[in-house]
């Protein structure tokens, strides 16, 4: 087939626009990593080297002397864990209730749910923090870990009530005549059915709280507590002039997560287009 | 006692005779498919009540008195708000710079996702790396990309102004001057934002009919034809869905401004949750920042009111009558 010469021009310039799109994504990313294997010597130089003309992997282990980052890690590891399990279990509980079962007041309680996607959490974070403190727990974990066994977050109820409604109700019905009960029926029917929407569910929420600051920023104060974002940002705060050992500790924080999201793309993919399509 | 009573209620139903045991049983399903239904639902029903609703009405309480932590809280009914409204130093400069950041934040996310999905949908090759490229930045932590975005900014050696100076443009300080930083925060956030909504959008592009956009071909209308009378109207659904929590998600900026300004220089990246933060959490003013809690709901919901009323004009729901 041949092309004539506009539209040759036209794919030109479709290539072009997404290549110079995709260096502007890709550059900074690129930036970080380079910056982090350099010397403080190289890093300064005008014009810029594109890579580290000495490699110098002491920036990483200087960051881990300077910030414990270990510890930040099993920190971030112990908010994490009961975060997607409970996350997993309750959204999805919550989800089938809502998007497969007649009761009333259901279009009331997903009105509602729908709200709370929208309600910013800054909004509400004074009365939390105050019952949190009544209850001795500001410095623990639980004020980080507990709320999610509530449904597991509004966003991820939605996004599992629409995957829900997609499924047939012949399968709920057919195995509730053959005797089997509704938590049965949730247990060994629906949750193998939707365990793709499961992965995103669980990729999101891993995401989610590796990303998220502003929580533990306001309920972790103790140093030996914080997260792997709350000791970035003092990390940063105290070395803003060693780029290259705090490049390093940002690759430490940046790594986990994109390897997570390099492993289950598709999922991650299906989850974000499902909400958005059916939204 | 329990078998008792089931078979008592069993033995009711036979010999009931004008009841149809089928009609009972069907509302016994019914009772228990409601019952079932909210067990099910129970977690993020107590969610919402516990995390959502009472300390929605907490906040209101709250923003009625004066409290800083440490003495009782004192009744004040609305002082708090007029004090917002009229004499505090920070809370129309805060809503102004908000409001600049959400506009550039949200018009450009919306832009530069919907030309990337378009042009993603077009019949290329390494569709998938491109798309894997697009998305990489919204994994990127974003304490981690503050921190780097802050190297890049650098006005003396960051990458930015060393590829101005490349090709001989003037400098620019960036993040250090009042009339720049909201807009680098907000190229930052492009950057760190667009992946999700490119992903919905070429979701979208792929289910406009093809039919459709060939018609437009035959009719001799060329890609601005078709974009405006086919593509346009059939994506607008999600167009508005990303711009509905475009706006709220940037109108609740934090860590941002947080990490890499702390608000400055001269407040022009004081945003509207820092300040919260501050009254709050910094000088102890709870009353203050519950009212600012409030009105933030407030703002919220008028958008979302605003953007659901205006739907009718541009949104284009398939099956509704045009």
């Amino acid at each position: 087939m041949r092309l004539s010469a506009g539209r040759a021009a036209g794919w030109a310039v479709v290539y072009l626009v997404l290549t110079v799109g995709a260096l502007f994504c890709f550059l900074p990313v690129f930036w970080l990593v380079r910056s982090s294997a350099m010397t403080l010597g190289d890093i300064f130089k005008y014009p810029p080297l594109l890579w580290p003309a000495h490699v110098r992997w002491q920036n990483f282990v200087e960051a881990m002397q300077a910030s414990p980052f270990l510890l930040y890690f099993r920190n971030t590891m112990i908010v994490e864990v009961p975060n997607v399990v409970g996350a997993l279990l309750t959204a999805s509980m919550s989800a089938y209730g809502l998007g497969r079962f007649r009761f009333p007041l259901r279009g009331f309680w997903f009105g509602l749910v729908l709200g709370a996607i929208i309600l910013p959490p800054a909004v509400v974070l004074i009365p939390q923090f105050l019952l949190w403190s009544k209850l001795h727990l500001v410095n623990t974990f639980f004020p980080l870990t507990l709320p999610v066994w509530f449904g597991g977050g509004a966003f991820n109820v939605f996004l599992l009530r629409q995957f829900f409604l997609t499924i047939p109700k012949d399968f709920d019905n057919a195995a509730r005549i053959d005797g089997a009960s509704y938590w049965r029926v949730y247990w060994q029917i629906m949750v193998p059915f939707i365990q793709p929407a499961l992965l995103a569910v669980g990729l999101f929420q891993f995401l989610y709280n590796w990303n998220d600051f502003f929580t533990p920023l306001i309920y972790l104060s103790a140093k030996s507590t914080y997260t792997l974002a709350v000791g970035l940002r003092f990390f940063i705060g105290s070395y803003a002039t060693f780029w290259n050992d705090l490049m390093a500790a940002a690759v430490i924080v940046v790594v986990p997560p994109v390897a997570a999201f390099l492993v289950g793309q598709r999922y991650f993919v299906e989850g974000v287009t499902l909400t958005g399509l059916k939204g | 006692m329990k078998r008792a009573l089931g078979y008592d209620v069993q033995g009711a139903l036979m010999t009931a005779p004008e009841a149809t045991p089928m009609k009972r049983r069907h509302l016994r399903a019914d009772a228990l498919e409601a019952v079932s239904g909210y067990l099910f639902a129970s977690p993020v029903i107590l969610g919402l009540l516990v995390w959502v609703i009472a300390p929605m009405i907490g906040v209101l309480l709250i923003s009625l008195t004066d409290w800083n932590v440490l003495t009782t809280p004192a009744w004040v009914g609305i002082k708090n708000y007029v004090k917002l409204f009229t004499t505090d130093l920070y809370f129309w400069n805060t809503l102004k710079v908000t409001c600049y950041y959400v506009v550039l934040n949200t018009v450009g996310i919306t832009l530069y996702s919907l030309v990337v999905a378009m042009l993603l949908n077009q019949n290329i090759r390494g569709r998938g790396i491109y798309r894997t490229f697009f998305y990489l930045p919204s994994i990127v932590p974003i304490v981690a990309s503050s921190a780097l975005w802050l190297w890049l900014f650098n006005p003396e050696f960051g990458l930015f102004n060393m590829m101005l100076q490349a090709v001989h443009l003037p400098r620019s300080l960036w993040l250090q001057s009042p009339a720049t930083v909201v807009p680098s925060i907000a190229l930052m956030s492009i950057w760190q934002g667009a992946g999700n909504t490119i992903v919905i959008f070429l979701a979208a592009l792929q289910g406009v009919p093809r039919q459709l956009l060939e018609a437009v071909e035959i009719d001799g209308g060329n890609w601005w034809h078709r974009f405006r009378a086919i593509t346009l109207p059939m994506i607008s659904p999600v167009t508005f869905f990303n711009v509905i929590t475009g706006l709220i998600a940037s109108f609740t900026i934090f860590t941002q401004s947080y990490v890499m300004t702390t608000g400055g220089p001269n407040n022009a990246s004081l945003f509207y949750v820092l300040l919260l933060y501050r009254e709050g959490f910094q000088r102890n003013n709870l009353g203050g920042a519950a009212a600012l809690s409030w009105v933030l709901i407030v703002i919220v919901s008028l958008l979302s009111v605003l953007v659901f009323g205006t739907s009718r004009r541009w949104v284009y729901y398939e099956g509704e009558q045009g």
